[in-house]
């Protein structure tokens, strides 16, 4: 089943760190957000392949959007 | 006295110096990005300028477009606050060549404290203590380690350049000391554009004390007392106090006398803070860092002083006397800073959003700087300080009493804040008892 990884709160997508149609496993950074001076890595929860990216390095996040999709 | 003057910053502190420039009768000159046109501090000013788009480097941080503002509202003078160009000895240059008033220190002071290891030498053969550690950057993980064998672990690696806890990292073996070398080194490079690494043994149980100085338009330097800021998170300050619980009557004097060498040795003028680490056992103290600005938490040391220190920084850089007799000054009670910050109370991550309900606390011994008001949105662009709720009493059980009172009667409502945090550090008996250290927020989170 697929796993949407959602943004935690607002903030600026500092670094993507995946492609899509990567693998990665459970704990794998995926994106690196930046928020009030703090850097926020975004995991995989868990493993499996990069289905969908939604994401740019310079976007702005709102809590509870949809960065990436692995399934 | 100049007749206008540019604040070169945001939030409370703009809105902090603004106050006492206007109380003094200047012209003030707010500038500010398009994200902060709505917070109190553009409205407090009588001008405001916009410099440009959300992220500091095309707003805060560009020199270019600040001097331009000043140019353009004939400001006579610029105050940098604290952090964004405050200390950039370049930027401090480019005002002096304008022709304008720079309320701070010298731009070859902000150069010889803004690099760590050549300050720690400085200051070291000024006969101020530091602590054992490196001479030279550190340039390679390999260097690191060699340095390592030599000082002996555990070490705090830092950036040479760095400022904020940005980096910071302790290590207790060499496994330790390569991830946190590589750490450090990537923080360094993206957010001081300088890699260099410096290595400090690090002393265990130590609490963060710092003093408060003066250097005077005549060249004679104060110091101010003291402050403990060992409250901490990520390595940064949640929360201040003055007098420290954890110095007595022999070590401050000792302290304070060190600063004043500290702030000579590179002829110090306006105001800065020597940063210094107390090892509580044995009551002896190593220079940590002098940041060359006005520091956070100065409304501390101003509530048991009486001493406006944006107004004494005024002066000095009007090249006028003293408002106060600072070598009479004796602090009276005692004063805690609380940071309230847009963060979650328990693993304190950011929480940007809007400000439905904003109401302060009042009263006696009461004091808060804010930024903020209801309706204002804090966005993601900047640092999380919304407010400083400080309260003064004639002694720290007082203080600590008011503080207690302030941040139950504190409401901000639409964001997450820190303010549950500071109910669980006023209830907490080592923070009540006055005996903690830098280690203090973990043991409370583990």
């Amino acid at each position: 089943m697929a796993e949407e990884v959602r943004a935690e709160m607002v903030a600026n997508v500092w670094k993507v760190v995946v492609t899509a149609g990567d693998t990665v496993a459970d704990g794998d950074t995926l994106v690196i957000l930046e928020s009030m001076k703090m850097e926020i890595p975004v995991l995989a929860e868990s493993a499996g392949t990069v289905q969908e990216l939604r994401v740019n390095e310079g976007d702005v996040v709102q809590e509870g959007d949809v960065i990436a999709v692995i399934g | 006295m100049f007749e206008s003057l540019l604040v070169a910053n945001r939030g409370e502190i703009a809105r902090r110096i603004i106050r006492t420039a206007s109380g003094m009768g200047l012209r003030t000159i707010a500038v500010h990005s398009e994200a902060d046109a709505d917070l109190p501090f553009v409205r407090a000013a009588d001008d405001a300028v916009l410099l440009g788009p959300p992220p500091p480097a095309e707003s805060y941080l560009d020199a270019q477009r600040v001097l331009e503002a000043a140019a353009r509202c004939g400001a006579s003078a610029i105050h940098p606050g604290y952090g964004f160009l405050a200390e950039s000895a370049t930027f401090a240059q480019a005002v002096i060549d304008a022709g304008l008033v720079w309320v701070g220190p010298s731009p070859d002071a902000i150069d010889a404290m803004g690099d760590k290891v050549k300050a720690r030498n400085r200051m070291s053969a000024a006969g101020v203590p530091v602590a054992a550690g490196t001479e030279e950057p550190v340039q390679d993980v390999d260097a690191a380690l060699a340095a390592a064998a030599t000082i002996g672990y555990p070490l705090m690696v830092k950036a040479a350049a760095g400022g904020g806890g940005i980096g910071m990292g302790v290590a207790r073996d060499d496994a330790e000391l390569r991830a946190a070398f590589e750490t450090a080194t990537s923080r360094a490079q993206r957010f001081f554009a300088n890699p260099a690494i410096l290595l400090e043994r690090y002393i265990e149980g130590a609490r963060h004390v710092e003093v408060q100085v003066l250097g005077l338009a005549d060249g004679h330097v104060v110091a101010l007392g003291e402050r403990d800021c060992s409250v901490q998170r990520r390595h940064q300050k949640v929360a201040e106090e003055t007098p420290s619980p954890g110095v007595t009557p022999a070590l401050r004097a000792r302290m304070l006398e060190g600063a004043v060498r500290a702030a000579e040795a590179v002829g110090y003028r306006n105001a800065g803070t020597v940063e210094c680490l107390v090892d509580p056992v044995t009551q002896d103290y190593v220079f940590l860092e002098m940041n060359t600005r006005l520091q956070v938490e100065h409304p501390v040391t101003e509530l048991v002083t009486g001493v406006d220190l944006v107004q004494e920084q005024l002066l000095i850089a009007a090249g006028d006397p003293p408002a106060a007799d600072l070598d009479a000054v004796e602090p009276t009670g005692h004063a805690v800073e609380l940071r309230v910050y847009a963060e979650d109370p328990r693993r304190f991550l950011p929480s940007p959003g809007h400000i439905d309900v904003w109401d302060e606390p009042a009263g006696e011994g009461v004091r808060v700087d804010s930024g903020y008001a209801a309706g204002n949105t804090v966005t993601p662009f900047y640092d999380p300080l919304l407010a400083k709720l400080c309260t003064w009493g004639p002694d720290r059980d007082v203080a600590l009493d008011r503080a207690r009172a302030a941040v139950a009667a504190f409401r901000i409502e639409g964001l997450k804040t820190n303010l549950p945090f500071f109910a669980e550090l006023l209830a907490d008996p080592a923070f009540a008892g006055g005996d903690y250290d830098t280690g203090l927020i973990d043991r409370m989170r583990r």
